[in-house]
């Protein structure tokens, strides 16, 4: 990347975004900002109105109320806001029939960049191997990598990327958490969306978390931080006394099958351990399990106890432990 | 985004990929078989087999089976134009580079004018494989005939025509499947079908004049349908002009159609 640090990079931002697919609702009154020199993580589960958001940001589909705007303007009255906002939405959406190095001269063409730019930013995602081949054939780890190379090619103040990790291998992780976090240190404005929050914990700064198409928390990481409960793990041959200890010190219990314990929630170790102690109860294990913030998230974006409520929690928390 | 830039972003979108030039290709070698078979006809046809036809007439009609038998594979083309873009959601990109859409559209419409002159030229080398049959076993080939050069000209002219009404109705119809099968279905059947129903009717052939294959043959003065339904008094063709003006009506209704609809809605 030629570290162009682009002055004052644009904020993005949702006024009241709202969208309506006939009755289902899938963005409400949706506001938040995205500031500049930081690398803000936009989550929540399947179906919550992410890429919907995201397209009514930049213009592709029409809000039912609300703005989306690029540095105070509708992304579409910027001159040339392709120069400003370097995007991928849909690693997928690729003709298959073209070849890597094929797609970017496309992608080039409006830029007015030339072959040598095209060149660089297929060095850049590491597909100078395959840029002849064509992109029917590519793995979906290496058709982001393509969508990320056409993101960057006008090396472009604000980045959009919507769900950039997705089939990307742990080497690309590793690789994408430091692309991003090297540009918004250059100080460029990037939004990165995923369902998975530990994807994407060590990159970001921010985090915008939504459910149902409203926000939940706009905040920096270290706030969400805060909000994990911290838990224990503890294996105790006295059942009876250990639920007694719990009830006396106001921790709720739950069995964790998988190791034939039980979880203390709000107790730290310290504090289990000394009070275990102290009531003169044996303990065989007794290990931190801090709820940790992938709890915090799915906590965050569950249905809540009003009734009709987000699409499918359960699916995604499923997804979650699976990657 | 400049015109220039518009432009050059969707001729790559073109060159980028090998769809185009195999149509091309296939249009040179059909057509090169329809001329044969066709110019072999009355090559070796005796009286009474087939009217007499005077060897300009025959070259007229050799050659003239680009715009009359050819035409599918521009609209096929400019067709693809678009329906490609909506099959592999590439729209995204395309009004993410150009908001103001309807810019695309028009970009579009242009760039389907070079390549239709592209494959009205490899129609054209594809005909004249029927000239060497006519002169060798036929009555010669009028090559140098004004109607026949005439004829050769406005076959390339009418093949851009249909390349840009093919973008025209990609536009309104932008599912690349039902896009394909509908022009071979209308080209191929519906529309040959109802010009010879039509011509039968007392007063209807008129208005098989208006369709638009019937109003392609206007615009280079070749028709294949209408020499062989001449005897029979089949369907008379509009002037010249005429014809171009109702192609012209035809790509301006799909057009405002297509603005109001694919180049207006959420892309998703
Ligand atoms: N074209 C559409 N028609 C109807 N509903 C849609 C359409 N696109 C998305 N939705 C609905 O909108 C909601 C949000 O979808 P989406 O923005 O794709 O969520 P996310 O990107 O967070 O997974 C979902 O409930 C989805 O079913
Ligand atoms: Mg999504």
């Amino acid at each position: 990347m030629t570290p162009a640090p682009p002055p004052d990079a644009p904020v993005l931002e949702a006024v009241g975004l709202t969208k309506d697919f006939g009755a289902v609702r899938a963005v409400d009154d949706l506001s938040f900002a995205v500031a500049p020199g930081r690398v803000t993580g936009f989550l929540g589960p399947n179906g919550a109105g992410k890429t919907t958001t995201l397209r009514m940001l930049l213009g592709l589909v029409r809000p039912s109320a609300g703005r989306g705007l690029v540095g105070g303007r509708p992304y579409g009255e910027h001159p040339a806001p392709a120069r400003l906002v370097g995007v991928c939405l849909d690693a997928g959406a690729l003709h298959p029939g073209r070849t890597a190095l094929g797609h970017l001269r496309v992608a080039a063409a409006p830029l007015g960049l030339p072959e040598t730019r095209v060149r660089e930013v297929l060095a850049l995602v590491g597909l100078e191997a395959v840029a002849r081949r064509r992109v029917g054939g590519f793995s979906l780890g290496m058709k982001q990598r393509l969508g990320l190379a056409v993101a960057l090619l006008a090396d472009p103040a604000v980045l959009v990327l919507d769900e950039p990790a997705n089939g990307l291998d742990p080497e690309g992780i590793v690789w994408l958490r430091s692309l991003l976090r090297s540009l918004a240190g250059q100080g460029r404005t990037v939004l990165v969306s995923s369902h998975v929050l530990r994807e994407v914990e060590h990159t970001v700064d921010d985090v915008v978390v939504v459910a149902s198409g409203r926000l939940v928390v706009a905040e920096p990481l270290v706030d969400l931080a805060r909000r994990a409960e911290p838990a224990t793990l503890v294996l105790a041959p006295d059942a009876a006394g250990l639920a007694a200890l719990a009830r006396s010190h106001g921790w709720t219990t739950a069995p964790d099958p998988a190791t034939g314990g039980v979880v203390l929630a709000g107790a730290e170790a310290a504090g289990v351990g000394a009070a275990a102690h102290a009531a003169g109860l044996e303990l065989h294990r007794l290990e931190p399990r801090g709820s940790d913030l992938e709890s915090v998230f799915l906590r965050l974006t569950q249905p809540g106890p009003d009734p009709g409520e987000s699409p499918d929690p359960g699916q995604s928390a499923a997804e979650g432990v699976a990657r | 985004m400049s015109p220039v830039a518009l432009l050059r972003t969707e001729w790559r979108k073109l060159v980028t990929t090998r769809l185009w030039w195999v149509l091309a290709l296939v249009m040179l070698v059909y057509l090169g078989f329809t001329a044969v078979v066709l110019a072999a006809s009355f090559a070796l046809a005796t009286a009474e087999t087939a009217p007499d036809l005077a060897p300009a007439d025959q070259t007229l009609l050799v050659l003239g089976s680009l715009g009359t038998a050819g035409y599918v594979f521009p609209l096929l083309v400019g067709t693809l134009l678009v329906t490609s873009e909506a099959r592999h959601g590439t729209f995204t990109a395309t009004f993410l580079a150009e908001p103001r859409r309807w810019r695309v559209l028009v970009a579009k419409l242009a760039v389907a004018v070079p390549v239709g002159l592209v494959l009205g030229v490899a129609g054209t080398l594809g005909v004249s494989l029927g000239l060497p049959v006519l002169a060798v076993l036929g009555d010669g080939a009028a090559v140098g005939d004004p109607a026949v050069v005439r004829a050769l000209v406005l076959g390339v002219v009418v093949t851009t025509l249909w390349c840009v009404l093919g973008v025209a109705l990609g536009s309104v119809v932008t599912n690349q499947v039902a896009a394909v099968v509908g022009v071979l279905v209308f080209t191929q059947f519906v529309e040959p079908v109802a010009r010879i129903a039509l011509g039968t009717v007392d007063g209807a052939a008129r208005v098989a004049s208006f369709l638009p294959g019937a109003a392609a043959d206007a615009v280079t003065g070749a028709s294949l349908l209408g020499a062989m339904t001449a005897g029979s008094g089949g369907p008379d063709l509009l002037p010249g002009w005429a014809g171009a003006l109702v192609l012209l009506a035809y790509g301006v209704v799909l057009v405002t159609v297509g603005a109001r609809t694919t180049f207006r809605r959420d892309v998703l």
